[in-house]
């Protein structure tokens, strides 16, 4: 169906109006819609990925941030802007800059104000099962993504434990 | 050859895992139920999509040996979905008690290491999903400050055994920055024929975007709208309070209500014989076809429900309705016939078991 005020475009927006008891109904692309100051309808779902990504690619291609290297997970800018996803927490930090406007851009914010949280003491907590193993694990994903300053430091740190 | 797995015991599930479907909580004519997630992830492990299996499996371990001391979840079970075959992982998805990702039911994406769900009372532990953690409480009807106590509760006992990732500035820190801050999607899943049928339904769904929330399908993130069910909840998770976000929630949700109300007055005013007829069809199709697809159901369902909610018709209660909902999907006629089926199959099945419960709970339809 085309626009029924340009006769070029496809309508997507759909108007019915009741005038004294007369219905017309109008057909208008999203342009001529928004210049008679109609309100479009949304009719996909946008996946939320699709809008972070675009905000993160609307970023200068190259912050100095880019180069920045989590020293947790060993994940980098450029790993989020492929994924969408972060790697761990400390990636928050890491990227600490860039993501506060990105979080900006998405929530309009970038400041908790809901409930505060204070991590449990590590008596109370239930412990963490084998820190060994952690260190190991953190230690191949260095090595598979080619951190190897990271892998260095972790070798390290497995050597000192056992 | 793998040997086959034992099909989940359904039978051990907390009423099955559906009493949300009752509808006993308040406007559930309109409203089918509310549900409160929060997103939580632990300190010390990478956020699930780039741990390793080790990792994955060490979290959840912590976790289980957490959950002794969360009343919550006592007596809850838990479900290993990689030990589960895709059928009955599919159909704990269609019981809205674990996301499509969770039961790795996407080819791209198949179910991890360590992918469970602790299931309770009304409240459920999602564990290595996108996040660690994510909490969820579901309510049958709009009852939001019901859930969200529900999942307050959960939150405070595991944040007391486990130490969550939380930033001063940031909040409660997530894999996807789109949920970071509260970790809360407030959504209700809700019934808007009217405002589909009276062609406003694009206003009231561009004006809840303009008030910050946002809406799906009756599957959540990328699930398609059909048989008029909407899930509207919040677009944002930072820089509002838990308590604001709610608000709004009710709030808009309160007016969209009103709206959808409106609308059926309208359509009733407007053009009673010519609706009540094309209800009494879509009943007519239910009660008597043969052979029917997942969105044919769910569109007669949706003209039936909104036939019982105008009152033209009686002796069909909204459980029911509800019921089939959930019911006439295919992995659980799958179950029904206790077999693989075909799509052809599973819509003679669908149609078979919708004309079953209309004749053993709706006898009585005038």
């Amino acid at each position: 169906m085309i626009c029924d005020n340009c006769q070029e475009r496809d309508a997507v927006v759909h108007l019915t109006r009741i005038v004294d008891n007369a219905v017309t109904q109008l057909h208008l692309c999203e342009k001529c819609a928004a210049a008679k100051g109609v309100e479009t309808t949304v009719a996909i779902t946008q996946h939320p990925l699709g809008d972070i990504l675009q905000a993160v690619q609307q970023q200068a291609p190259t912050t100095s941030e880019d180069a920045s290297v989590c020293s947790f997970c060993g994940a980098t800018a450029r790993d989020f802007r492929v994924a969408g996803r972060l790697g761990c927490p400390h990636c928050y930090d890491a990227m600490e800059k860039s993501l506060r406007e990105l979080l900006r851009r998405l929530h309009g914010s970038s400041r908790h104000v809901g409930l505060r949280y204070d991590p449990p003491v590590t008596h109370v907590a239930t412990p963490k099962p084998d820190s060994v193993h952690d260190l190991r694990d953190r230690l191949q994903r260095a090595v598979d993504t080619e951190q190897f300053e990271l892998a260095a430091e972790l070798r390290d740190r497995i050597r000192v434990i056992e | 050859m793998t040997p086959p797995r034992p099909a989940l015991d359904l039978s051990l599930l907390p009423d099955g895992g559906v009493r949300w479907l009752d509808a006993s909580g308040p406007d559930s004519g309109i409203v089918i139920s509310t549900r409160m997630r929060l997103a939580r992830n632990i300190s010390g492990y990478a956020f699930t999509g780039r741990a390793r299996d080790g990792e994955r499996l060490r979290m959840l371990a912590q976790v289980r040996d957490a959950l002794g001391a969360v009343p919550s979840l006592g007596g809850s079970l838990l479900v290993r979905l990689e030990e589960l075959a895709a059928v009955d992982r599919q159909l704990l998805h269609e019981r809205h008690l674990v996301s499509k990702d969770l039961a790795g039911l996407d080819p791209q994406h198949p179910v991890r290491a360590g992918a469970a769900v602790f299931l309770g009372e009304s409240v459920g532990l999602l564990v290595n999903e996108e996040d660690h953690l994510r909490l969820q409480a579901l309510q049958s009807g709009f009852a939001v400050p019901q859930a969200f106590a529900s999942v307050q509760r959960l939150d405070r006992e595991l944040g007391a055994q486990v130490p969550y990732a939380f930033h001063r500035e940031f909040g409660f820190l997530t894999a996807c920055p789109t949920n970071a801050g509260t970790g809360l999607r407030a959504s209700v899943l809700i019934h808007l024929p009217g405002l589909v049928l009276t062609k406003e339904i694009g206003k009231v769904l561009a004006g809840l975007q303009q008030m910050g929330l946002t809406y799906r399908g009756l599957y959540g993130e990328g699930s398609e709208v059909v048989g008029n069910f909407f899930q509207l909840s919040n677009q944002t998770t930072l820089g509002r309070s838990e308590d604001e976000l709610q608000d709004l929630l009710v709030r808009v949700v309160r007016h969209v209500i009103e709206r959808e109300e409106e609308a059926r007055r309208v359509l009733v005013r407007d053009a009673g014989y010519i609706i009540e007829d094309k209800l009494w069809r879509a009943y007519g199709t239910l009660r008597y076809a043969r052979s029917l697809t997942f969105d044919e159901a769910m569109n007669y369902l949706s003209g039936v429900r909104l036939a019982v909610g105008l009152k033209l018709m009686t002796g069909l209660s909204v459980y029911t309705l509800n019921k089939l909902l959930i019911f006439a999907q295919s992995a659980h006629l799958s179950r029904l016939e206790q077999r693989a089926l075909t799509e052809s199959e599973t819509n003679l099945a669908r149609a078979k078991y919708v004309r079953h419960v209309l004749v053993s709970e709706g006898g009585g339809v005038e």
